[in-house]
C-alpha cells in the first residue's frame, strides 16, 4: 500500500506508569496486587452527567444506553480516595517531578499552573465515573519532524478483573501521557516514533516496567476516511500491523461507501416485529428470544458479508455497536441460511418484509428492551456507512484487528477537578529539573568506556537491571562478568525456576565480588545465587563454594579422572580435552575458574600421549 | 483583576508557546484557559490578548419535567447541600444552586416513583443553617402534608443534616413520613449517591412510615438505604457513603436499590398514628459543650446568660470538679443543663461516682441515652414550648419522639 498516496496521518498517545512511592491523588502504595488477595468489595452504579458545558459527552452517553453494576476489589494496600469516598490528596509531586523530566527531555514548554481536570470515563473503570488528569507542559520535538503536543499527569484506571469487575489495586497509580501531533505518515514511523518515546521514558529510571506498564494508543486517519483512535496497544511490535490493519479497514469502508452510494442504498426508519414469524425455528438462539426484530438495508445486499479486516466484515461491524446494547451480536442475510435458520425461513421472512434481492436483511434477538435497543444501532451502524469511516474510539483484537468501543470522545467530557488545588511551576522549579542521560547515549558511553561488546551495552543500557548493573561495575567488578550475570545469569534462572526475585542486588554483588577476590570460581556463580535464592545468606555460600581445591588437589583430580579414561584419551588425543573438561568441572563443582581447570587438564593429557 | 468574561477566546503565551483557549477565570494571579482539548491551564495575565468576547451563546435547553398524574403526590423541599449542588464554572468551586425541579432532572428516576411539588426554602450549605431555618423547614413540611401530600422529602447538606432532622422530629406531629436525604459525593460527578439516596428517599415518603426520618447509603454498596429515626440519627464519617448511623437501635427501615422495596422494622412508627400538628416554637439561646481535660471554668461560663445547655461530658456524664461550681450558680440562675456522654453509645448515669453525684446535687439533669445534638435540639424545643423550670426538666428526662429509650438492648 502506498500510505503517502492514501494521506495517512497518524499519531500516538503512549501511556507509562511512573514507579512512584505513591500513588497520584493519594498515600496507598503503587503496587500491584494478586485479586485473590482483595480484602473487600462493592458494588456501584455509574450515571451519565452533565458537562460545565451543559452537554452530555457523546461517549458517557452511549456507555449509559445499558445500565450496568459495577464491582470494586479493595486491598490492604487501597483506601477511601479509589473507593471514591474520600477527597483527594493533593497531586504527588514525585509525579510530577517525573513528568517534569520527560517534558524537559522533549525540549517543551512547561504550563505556568497546573489544573487537574476530571476526565468523564463511565466503563466502570474509575470509581468516581472520571478519570483525574492536568496538562504539565506542551509543544515538544521528536526526530525527524515529529513533534510531541502534550504531556499529561494523570491516573491509571481500575484494572477489568472480568466484565463488570475491577480491581482498585491500578486505580491511582500515576502515569504520563505522550500525545504527538498527526505527524507520522508510515506504520512503520509510528513504531518508530513509539520505541523513541519509550526510550526517554525508561531514560528517567523512575518509570515502572514489565507488562501492561506502558500502553499506546493509535490515532489513525486516511484522506476521506476519519479520526479513528485505537486503545491499548500493548506490544510495540505490532504498532505498524495494527496500522496497516487500520488503513485496510478504512479504504474497504470507504469502497464499501461508493459501492453503496452507486447502488442508490438507504436506511429506513422502520423496524419489524417478526417474532412471530420465527415461532417455529430450530435456531437455538431464536428459539429463546423474546423478542425478534428485523431491518432492511434496501441496496446493502452482499455489501453486508464484505470483509473489511482480515475476518472481519461490515456486519461485525454492526454487530459491535448492536453489542452495546447486551446483545451477543446480529444475523444478516448475507450469511444466511445458517446458524439453524433454513434457507425456508430467509426466503419466508424476505417475503413478508417485501425485501428486494439487492436489499439484505438484520435480525436482532433478545429481551423487548434490548432488542429495540439493537435495531436502533443497526440503523444508526448502517447509516454510517452510507458516509463512510466512522469517528470512533476502537479497541485492539489479536494480531492487529480492531473493534467499535465507543464514539470518540469530545472536550464536553472534561471539567475541573474542583478538590484538587492548581500547582504553579515556578522558574526556578522548571530551572532545577535535570535531563536524564537518554539509555541510547548511555549504550554508546558504555561500549566505549567499559569495553562492552555494542549489543551488550546496549542490553545492559536497556535492562531495568540497570542499576545493580551499574552498581556492580562501580564496586569494581568486571563490566563483562557483570553484564553476564546481571543480564543473562539472573535470567536463565529465573527460566529454571529459580526465586531469583528473593536474591538482593546486595547478594548478587558480594558473589560478583568473591568471584573477582578469586575465592570462588564464576562458574559456581549460579549454583552461588540458586543457593541465596533458596535463603542461604550470600557470605555464607560464599564460604562453602570457596577455597578447598588447591593446585595440586586439582592436578590430583586431574590425574584421576585422565587414567580412568585412558583409552579414550589415547584414542582422541587432544580433542579429548572438551569432553573430559565436563567431568572435572562436576567433580570440582565451580570451585575452580574453568580456565585453571582447562590448564591442568591440556598438561595432563599431553603427558600422557 | 482580568478584565476578561468567561467564554471569552483569548490567546496567550504558556512559558513562549502560543496558545488559544476560552477564558475561564482568574486563579492566584494567573488567567485560567480552557484549551480545545479540554485541559484548562493557568497562563501569565501579562500574555493575554483578547480574540473575540464570548458570544450571546444560548443557554442548553433545559429539558422539561413531566410527571405522572396517576402516581402518589411527594413534596420535595429543598435547601441546598451537596444532593443539590453543581460547580460553578467561574470559581471551580462546588455550590448548591439546584432548584428543586433540577433535582428531578438530575434523578429522571423520581418520576417513576411519585409527583412532586416542589419548594426552594433555602440554597445554603448546611453549616449556614440556624434554629429559624429549621422552623421555617417545620412550617414548610407541615404545610404539605397538611394539605394532603402523601410524604415529603427534604434535600439537605450532610454536615448538619441530623441537626435539623431532630429539630423537626419534636417540632412536628406527623401522619406521613418526612424524609430527609443528602448526598455525601456531588451531583455532578457520575458517581455520586445523589440518585440512589433521592430515589430511596422518595420510596420511604411514600411508604407506610409516619415519622420523621433521614435516607442515605446503609453500606459503601449501591443497594441498600437505612431509613434512620430523626432523632436517633448521626454522621459519623466525613466521607463515607454511609456516614449517617443509627444510634442504639436499628434503622426504622430500609430500602432495596434499584428494586426501591421498603420494609420498615417493628420499631417504626406507622403512617396516619398521628394527627398532624405543628409546634414551631424553639428557644435558640441553648448551647452545646463538649467537655475536655483541663477545661477553665470560664469556658462554661460562657453559658451564664443562656437558658438551656447541654454538656457533652466523659464516659458516664462527668465534668471535672473544678466546672461543677459554675453549673451549679447557672441552674440556680434558672438555665437548664442537660448532661449527655462524649461515648455517644450507652446511658448517663451520674450516681456512679463523686463528681456525678456532685452534678445531680448541683441540679444536672442526666440525658439519659439520648445523643448530645438531639438533647440540644430538643433543650431548644421543650425550652420553646414550656415556662416551667420543673417541667422542662420532667420532659428533657421523658422520651418524647424515640429519642430516650428506657432500656440498653444489648448487641447493638
Amino acid at each position: 500500500m502506498d500510505f503517502k498516496a492514501l494521506g495517512l496521518m497518524a499519531g500516538i498517545e503512549i501511556h507509562q506508569q511512573l514507579d512512584t512511592k505513591e500513588k497520584l491523588f493519594c498515600h496507598c502504595p503503587t503496587t500491584l496486587r494478586e485479586t485473590e488477595e482483595h480484602t473487600g468489595e462493592f458494588v456501584r452504579y455509574l450515571h451519565a452527567t452533565v458537562s460545565e458545558m451543559g452537554e452530555v459527552d457523546r461517549a458517557a452517553a452511549e456507555e449509559m444506553m445499558n445500565r450496568r453494576q459495577f464491582r470494586y476489589f479493595a486491598y490492604d494496600t487501597t483506601c477511601l480516595v479509589e473507593n471514591d469516598e474520600e477527597p483527594p490528596a493533593p497531586m504527588n509531586q514525585e509525579a510530577l517531578e517525573i513528568a517534569l523530566q520527560v517534558a524537559k527531555t522533549f525540549e517543551m514548554h512547561p504550563v505556568e499552573q497546573v489544573h487537574t481536570m476530571r476526565k468523564l470515563v463511565i466503563d466502570g473503570s474509575n470509581t468516581s465515573g472520571f478519570q483525574r488528569t492536568a496538562m504539565v507542559a506542551l509543544a515538544g520535538v521528536l526526530p525527524g519532524d515529529g513533534e510531541v503536543e502534550t504531556i499529561c499527569l494523570e491516573e491509571e484506571a481500575a484494572q477489568r478483573v472480568v466484565d463488570g469487575t475491577f480491581s482498585l489495586d491500578r486505580l491511582g497509580i500515576p502515569l504520563v501521557e505522550i500525545t504527538t501531533s498527526p505527524c507520522m505518515h508510515t506504520p512503520e514511523a509510528v513504531q518508530e516514533t513509539a520505541r523513541h518515546i519509550g526510550m526517554v521514558l525508561r531514560s528517567t529510571g523512575r518509570v515502572k516496567r514489565g507488562l501492561g506498564t506502558i500502553r499506546q494508543d493509535v490515532n489513525v486517519s486516511i484522506k476521506d476516511g476519519a479520526r479513528v483512535e485505537i486503545k491499548g496497544v500493548q506490544e510495540l511490535d505490532l504498532i505498524a500491523e495494527v496500522v496497516r490493519r487500520e488503513v485496510t479497514r478504512q479504504v474497504n469502508l470507504l469502497a464499501i461507501r461508493d459501492e453503496l452510494r452507486a447502488r442508490n442504498a438507504s436506511v429506513g426508519e422502520e423496524t419489524h416485529d417478526v417474532t412471530a414469524l420465527f415461532a417455529e425455528t430450530n435456531s437455538s438462539i431464536l428459539k429463546r428470544a423474546k423478542s425478534i426484530l428485523a431491518v432492511v438495508l434496501p441496496g446493502f445486499a452482499g455489501l453486508v458479508g464484505r470483509e473489511v479486516q482480515p475476518g472481519r466484515r461490515l456486519g461485525t461491524e454492526i454487530s459491535d455497536y448492536v453489542k452495546k446494547c447486551g446483545l451477543g451480536g446480529i444475523f444478516h442475510t448475507d450469511e444466511l441460511p445458517a446458524y439453524g435458520v433454513t434457507a425456508e425461513e430467509v426466503a419466508m421472512l424476505r417475503a413478508h418484509l417485501g425485501a428486494a434481492d439487492g436489499d439484505a436483511v438484520i435480525l436482532i434477538s433478545g429481551s423487548v428492551e434490548k432488542a429495540a435497543c439493537g435495531a436502533k444501532q443497526v440503523r444508526h451502524r448502517a447509516r454510517l456507512a452510507l458516509e463512510g469511516v466512522p469517528e470512533e474510539t476502537r479497541k485492539m483484537l489479536d494480531e492487529g484487528n480492531t473493534a467499535y468501543m465507543r464514539p470518540l470522545p469530545g472536550a464536553a467530557r472534561m471539567y475541573p477537578e474542583t478538590d484538587v488545588l492548581p500547582v504553579t511551576i515556578t522558574d526556578e522549579r522548571w530551572s532545577a529539573v535535570e535531563v536524564p542521560e537518554l539509555l541510547s547515549d548511555l549504550a554508546r558511553r558504555m561500549e566505549e568506556e567499559l569495553g562492552l561488546d555494542p549489543a551488550v551495552a546496549r542490553q545492559a543500557a536497556y535492562s531495568e537491571h540497570l542499576p545493580l548493573f551499574r552498581a556492580a561495575v562501580q564496586a569494581g567488578i568486571r563490566p563483562n562478568l557483570a553484564a553476564r550475570t546481571v543480564l543473562g545469569t539472573l535470567k536463565e534462572l529465573s527460566r529454571a525456576g529459580v526465586a531469583v526475585e528473593a536474591v538482593a542486588d546486595q547478594d548478587v554483588l558480594t558473589v560478583l565480588a568473591a568471584v573477582e577476590a578469586g575465592e570462588v570460581a564464576k562458574e559456581a556463580v549460579p549454583d552461588l545465587l540458586t543457593e541465596v535464592a533458596g535463603g542461604t545468606p550470600a557470605a555464607e555460600a560464599v564460604e562453602e563454594h570457596a577455597g578447598g581445591v588447591s593446585a595440586e588437589d586439582l592436578a590430583a583430580i586431574v590425574a584421576k579422572i585422565v587414567a580412568d579414561r585412558i583409552e579414550f584419551v589415547q584414542d582422541k588425543q587432544m580433542r579429548a580435552l572438551g569432553p573430559l573438561m565436563g567431568v572435572v568441572m562436576e567433580e570440582v563443582r565451580g570451585k575452580v575458574d574453568g580456565k585453571k581447570v582447562s590448564e591442568a587438564l591440556r598438561a595432563e593429557i599431553s603427558r600422557v600421549i | 483583576m482580568s478584565t476578561y468574561m468567561t467564554g471569552d477566546i483569548v490567546a496567550a503565551s504558556a512559558r513562549g508557546h502560543p496558545v488559544e483557549g476560552i477564558y475561564i477565570t482568574d486563579r492566584d494571579g494567573m488567567a485560567v484557559l480552557k484549551l480545545k482539548s479540554g485541559y484548562n491551564i493557568g497562563v501569565d495575565h501579562e500574555t493575554c490578548t483578547l480574540v473575540r468576547r464570548a458570544g450571546d451563546q444560548p443557554a442548553p435547553a433545559v429539558p422539561t419535567v413531566t410527571q405522572d398524574e396517576n402516581l402518589p403526590e411527594l413534596a420535595i423541599i429543598s435547601t441546598g447541600g451537596t444532593i443539590a449542588s453543581k460547580i460553578d464554572y467561574r470559581t471551580g468551586a462546588v455550590t448548591s444552586q439546584f432548584t428543586a425541579d433540577d433535582i428531578l432532572r438530575a434523578v429522571p428516576g423520581l418520576t417513576t416513583v411519585a409527583r412532586y411539588r416542589a419548594e426552594v426554602l433555602a440554597t445554603i450549605l448546611s453549616e449556614n443553617m440556624t434554629p429559624s431555618t429549621w422552623q421555617a423547614l417545620a412550617r414548610a413540611a407541615h404545610a404539605a402534608v397538611s394539605d394532603g401530600a402523601k410524604g415529603v422529602i427534604v434535600t439537605h447538606g450532610t454536615d448538619t443534616l441530623a441537626y435539623s432532622a431532630s429539630a423537626l422530629s419534636f417540632m412536628l406531629d406527623t401522619p406521613a413520613p418526612v424524609v430527609f436525604v443528602g448526598s455525601q459525593r456531588s451531583a455532578d460527578r457520575p458517581s455520586s449517591d445523589n440518585v440512589m439516596n433521592a430515589m430511596c428517599a422518595a420510596a420511604a415518603a411514600r411508604s407506610d412510615l409516619g415519622e420523621v426520618a433521614v435516607a442515605m447509603h446503609a453500606t459503601t454498596d449501591d443497594d441498600l438505604c437505612a431509613v434512620h429515626r430523626g432523632t436517633r440519627v448521626r454522621k459519623m464519617h466525613t466521607s463515607r457513603r454511609d456516614a449517617f448511623q443509627s444510634h442504639e437501635m436499628a434503622p426504622v427501615a430500609t430500602v432495596a436499590y434499584p428494586s426501591l422495596k421498603v420494609d420498615l422494622s417493628p420499631e417504626a412508627v406507622r403512617r396516619g398514628e398521628t394527627e398532624p400538628a405543628l409546634h414551631a416554637d424553639l428557644e435558640e439561646r441553648c448551647g452545646l459543650l463538649y467537655f475536655y481535660p483541663g477545661m477553665p471554668e470560664e469556658a462554661v461560663r460562657v453559658y451564664e446568660d443562656f437558658k438551656g445547655l447541654v454538656i457533652a461530658g466523659t464516659g458516664l456524664g462527668h465534668v471535672s470538679s473544678g466546672c461543677i461550681g459554675a453549673l451549679r450558680e447557672m441552674v440556680d440562675a434558672g438555665t437548664t443543663v442537660v448532661m449527655t456522654s462524649q461515648c455517644l453509645h450507652g446511658r448517663v448515669c451520674d450516681r456512679v461516682y463523686d463528681t456525678g453525684r456532685d452534678l445531680l446535687a448541683a441540679g444536672v439533669v442526666e440525658g439519659e441515652d439520648m445523643l448530645p445534638e438531639t438533647a440540644l435540639t430538643k433543650l431548644m424545643w421543650v425550652l420553646g414550648n414550656v415556662d416551667d423550670t420543673e417541667e422542662a426538666r420532667r420532659l428533657m428526662a421523658t422520651d418524647l419522639k424515640g429519642e430516650i429509650k428506657r432500656r440498653s438492648d444489648y448487641g447493638l
